[in-house]
């Protein structure tokens, strides 16, 4: 099958093959005795490894939750079986969503369908794969800082992550609660609209869903918008001028498709990468603080340790790098002494950049962005150097400060050989307009 | 050198925690109730599983708002959670999700009653917190057991103002603190299974002085009496160590209750930084308007309204309405009681004497008490219509009301053949048997020694087995003797 054929790829963690042909046959037997069928009926999806679904394992491409099984399905799962969905697999991923390459993960790194020396971005870089090299049809991602939209533009496929508390967090392995969303990774927007429209919505398990109407899609090719840009980030040193130029190019062309194109001031640009760092790993100390090996997942083999040196041996041991990179800085910036000059301005920074974004729709339908300043790098190339990976997250972090919806379309090819995209967002809860003009942008 | 003890000032504030009485968890559906086969109330939010995520239970803030209310707390409108971060094995997510800066109630006092008289003590918050589970150290040899079901229940933990100065007040702090719980049944108060528990953080300084000495904080303290114990042992320490100049150092330290003394647990220097901050999970929680009036609504006749009401409007002395109203379920009781009776002095009586004491004799409590209102009314009913005496009524009838409830009490008393006799003739009867069973003592009488009246009603007494009515065989005596 395609799937073992692009083994190398290492897209998957984990394959549910037999189970995905029996449901299949299953399905096909109650579509053949004429049974009405569900909104997913029969679609292949497969799942980010930081997805639960019940009876089955689920590591967050840690070692620290090697055989655990899950006993309870997320919430998404739950809709998406509903609607007679197949789940084929689960998917490879940066340990713990934290990563923009997906070399992080205990699993082995996931390999560029376009270009195997190169990366897929991450951290949701097996669900950008599966989809790019048909392993799936669509697949879910999480997205905490860009994990579904860069590996989205870095593979050439379409990506959304949608605005934070339009899709339940219940069962999510949490990186960042506060900015974590499921994503979706599609070819089309007609199967992104789907999909959202499934999954999306209340759930009594997740208190931070907000009540709003289901997103259904329909096109609406004539509509116009009114798009703006934000200046520095097109003027951004570290941005490929090829993406630059494209970007600039076509804005030029929807200009004169009857678009309104506006280039616009945003002095907080700077601020963004650091806030989000400072934010994400505080919330990250403390959603990882329950993997210690009392009850679950990896436990150190030393027997009789203190109780302090079990927990700092089975963590120490069972986390990787990066994550026990994010644990530290996390536990620093929530320290005693240093939670005013670090937390505390980091929220401030997140309170101006959702007023001053609030502000920006009052005159704008659309914002766009590129998703990456660079297409995708090759393997290992930032690997000794965190910050400069880091600071490669400017353009998509934006959008999980302020809870927006954002998207990354695929729309230009690089000389080197490599795809890239635009990125969209529109304001809260607007997700249909997104789909709309996402899908108006594709067409041309 | 003696110390003299006297010239130190006791200086003590509370911490309790109180486990809500809600059927289910702070943030999710388990059972919130005490005991159960270990790990059994455990969903993957409670276990803290990956993925899990809480959600606030509405009943729970609703009896924080209550007890906040009836402690004249400040109640705060914009409320929410805080994670406050520790490893124990015995805590599932690696946090405990806590009001730490925003407590639901704020200020307050509770009116406590020493022998020195009354006074209010005052609270600094009540906050809502989830409880962590259990670790068992002694079920499993060389290893700690952990049960989880009562990790998430939900808690208020109420702290005082350092104002309370000795274990009496702390003692009466306490009771008055369990009663209200109580009588809001919002918590059962039961210090021995760990539902009510108390820290209490203690300093010395000399009379006079304003400053607050270094305190320690006294814990595992498993009853209101041990709470005054662990007070007076531990005051008693510090006062040793100040008087012959020797520091305080700030501690954690546990009450050993066998050996009457306390132990140091941690010093100050250990303390950890728990790292406070907003739970991204949970959305901050309104107190509406219309939320607080029907809290407000719902909140029953406390103890004080309750004596209030007693004293003044049923003319009972202060002391009987005190003691009905300590336990709320005697005060309930007594008020089904007042429906099915207006001699309310003679249901006092009966509730502190009688029925007490039938409670006493059986180890029951007032809410397992099987005798129905109606049915002790009607027994009082009997007594004040002269069919049976008080002492009958009490030691004959009521003691088989208690075993066999569903009888009634005059069917009771005349199948035992006890109802008072007010036939003249067959008192009479009884008069004629006994007098002619004496006849030197009658005629002593009839020599002028009148004090043997007293003899000859209680040889009638005996002869009738109590059946004859007193007042008529004294003026049937009477008429005989004399004529």
């Amino acid at each position: 099958m395609a799937i073992e054929q692009q083994q190398p790829l290492n897209a998957y963690i984990r394959v549910y093959s037999k189970e995905a042909l029996a449901k299949a046959r299953l399905l096909d037997q109650q579509r053949k005795e004429g049974k009405p069928m569900g909104k997913l009926h029969g679609v292949v999806i497969g799942l980010k490894d930081v997805i639960a679904y019940k009876d089955h394992p689920l590591t967050a491409a840690s070692h620290i939750l090697q055989d655990y099984v899950s006993i309870y399905n997320a919430t998404a799962v739950d809709k998406m079986l509903a609607e007679e969905a197949i789940l084929i697999g689960h998917l490879n991923c940066d340990e713990f969503a934290m990563g923009s390459s997906n070399e992080n993960s205990a699993y082995g790194k996931v390999l560029n369908a376009r270009c195997n020396s190169r990366v897929p971005g991450g951290s949701s870089g097996g669900s950008a794969v599966a989809v790019q090299a048909g392993l799936c049809m669509v697949s879910l991602g999480s997205d905490t800082g860009g994990s579904v939209r860069q590996p989205a533009d870095f593979c050439g496929i379409l990506g959304l992550k949608p605005t934070y508390g339009r899709v339940s967090r219940y069962g999510l392995i949490a990186y960042a609660s506060s900015f974590d969303q499921i994503g979706i990774f599609a070819h089309t927007i007609g199967d992104v609209a789907l999909l959202l429209e499934v999954i999306a919505g209340v759930d009594e398990f997740d208190s931070t869903v907000k009540k709003e109407k289901a997103p259904v899609w329909k096109e609406a090719p004539d509509q116009k918008y009114r798009i703006a840009y934000f200046k520095e980030a097109l003027d951004h040193p570290g941005l490929d001028p090829e993406i630059r130029e494209a970007i600039l190019t076509r804005t030029e062309q929807w200009r004169q498709a009857g678009h309104t194109i506006e280039a616009i001031d945003f002095e907080l640009l700077g601020y963004i990468v650091p806030a989000y760092y400072v934010l994400t790993t505080a919330e990250a100390s403390s959603n990882l603080a329950r993997f210690d090996g009392v009850r679950y997942g990896y436990r150190t083999k030393d027997k009789d340790l203190e109780l302090t040196e079990f927990y700092k041996r089975t963590r120490s041991e069972g986390f990787g790098r990066e994550v026990k990179r994010r644990i530290l800085l996390g536990t620093f910036v929530l320290s005693a002494g240093y939670y005013d000059a670090y937390f505390t301005k980091a929220q401030q920074v997140r309170q101006l950049l959702v007023e001053r974004t609030n502000l920006i729709f009052k005159n704008f339908d659309i914002i766009i962005l590129p998703t990456a300043p660079t297409t995708a790098w090759r393997i290992g190339e930032k690997m000794d150097d965190p910050i400069a990976m880091y600071l490669a997250d400017i353009y998509t972090v934006y959008a999980n400060l302020t809870g927006i919806p954002g998207i990354s379309i695929p729309l230009f090819g690089h000389t080197n050989g490599m795809p890239f995209g635009v990125q969209a967002m529109t304001s809260h809860f607007n997700e249909v307009s997104l789909l709309q003009f996402s899908h108006q942008m594709m067409q041309q | 050198m003696t110390i003299n003890y006297d010239a130190y000032e006791i200086v003590i504030g509370l911490e309790v925690h109180a486990q809500l009485l809600t059927r289910t968890k702070l943030f999710c559906g388990d059972s919130a109730a005490f005991g159960g086969e270990p790990n059994t109330h455990v969903s993957p939010i409670t276990l803290g599983l990956p993925g899990s995520l809480p959600r606030l239970n509405g009943k729970a803030v609703e009896f924080a708002i209550k007890m906040g209310l009836t402690c004249h707390c400040e109640i705060e409108r914009n409320n929410y959670f805080a994670r406050k971060n520790y490893f124990y094995p015995d805590l599932p997510k690696g946090y405990q999700t806590s009001q730490h800066t925003t407590p639901v109630c704020k200020g307050g006092w509770v009116r406590i009653r020493t022998t020195a008289g009354e006074r209010d003590i005052r609270l600094n918050r009540i906050h809502l917190e989830e409880d962590a589970g259990k670790s068992i150290h002694d079920v499993i040899p060389d290893a700690t057991a952990i049960d989880l079901n009562r990790a998430g229940v939900p808690l208020i933990e109420i702290v005082t103002e350092p104002d309370l100065r000795s274990g009496d007040e702390a003692y009466a702090y306490l009771t008055e603190l369990r009663k209200t719980l109580r009588y809001l049944d919002i918590c059962d108060g039961n210090m021995e299974e760990g539902s009510m528990r108390c820290d209490a953080n203690i300093s010395v300084r000399l009379k006079g002085e304003t400053r607050l000495g270094t305190k320690v904080e006294v814990k595992n303290l498993n009853s209101i009496r041990n709470v005054r114990r662990a007070i007076e042992i531990e005051s008693r320490r510090l006062i040793e160590l100040v008087a012959t100049g020797q520091t305080v150092q700030q501690q954690t330290r546990s009450f050993d209750a066998a050996e009457g003394t306390t132990f140091a647990l941690r010093t100050k220097e250990e303390a950890n930084d728990y790292r406070y901050f907003t739970d991204p999970d949970l959305p901050p929680f309104q107190v509406t308007d219309a939320f607080l009036e029907s809290i407000k609504a719902s909140i029953p006749p406390l103890p004080e309204q309750l004596v209030q009401k007693y004293t003044r409007e049923l003319q009972l002395p202060e002391y009987d309405a005190r003691v009905i109203c300590d336990d709320r379920d005697s005060a309930a009781y007594f008020e089904q009681l007042i429906t099915h009776t207006t001699n309310y002095k003679a249901a006092a009586n009966w509730l502190l004497g009688p029925v007490r004491s039938g409670l006493n004799e059986k180890s029951m409590d007032w809410k397992d008490l099987p005798v129905r209102p109606e049915s002790l009314a009607r027994l009082i009913r009997l007594v004040e219509e002269g069919g049976l005496s008080f002492s009958i009524a009490a030691e004959r009838i009521f003691p088989v009301l208690m075993s066999e409830p569903h009888r009634d009490a005059l069917e009771i008393a005349t199948a035992l053949n006890l109802i008072q006799s007010s036939d003249t003739s067959e008192i009479a009867a009884w008069i004629e048997q006994a007098l002619a069973g004496m006849p030197d003592k009658v005629s002593e009488y009839k020599k002028g020694k009148k004090g043997l009246i007293g003899l000859f009603v209680g040889e009638v007494k005996k002869l009738s087995k109590g059946k004859a009515d007193p007042k008529l065989t004294n003026q049937l005596l009477l008429e005989k003797l004399e004529n």
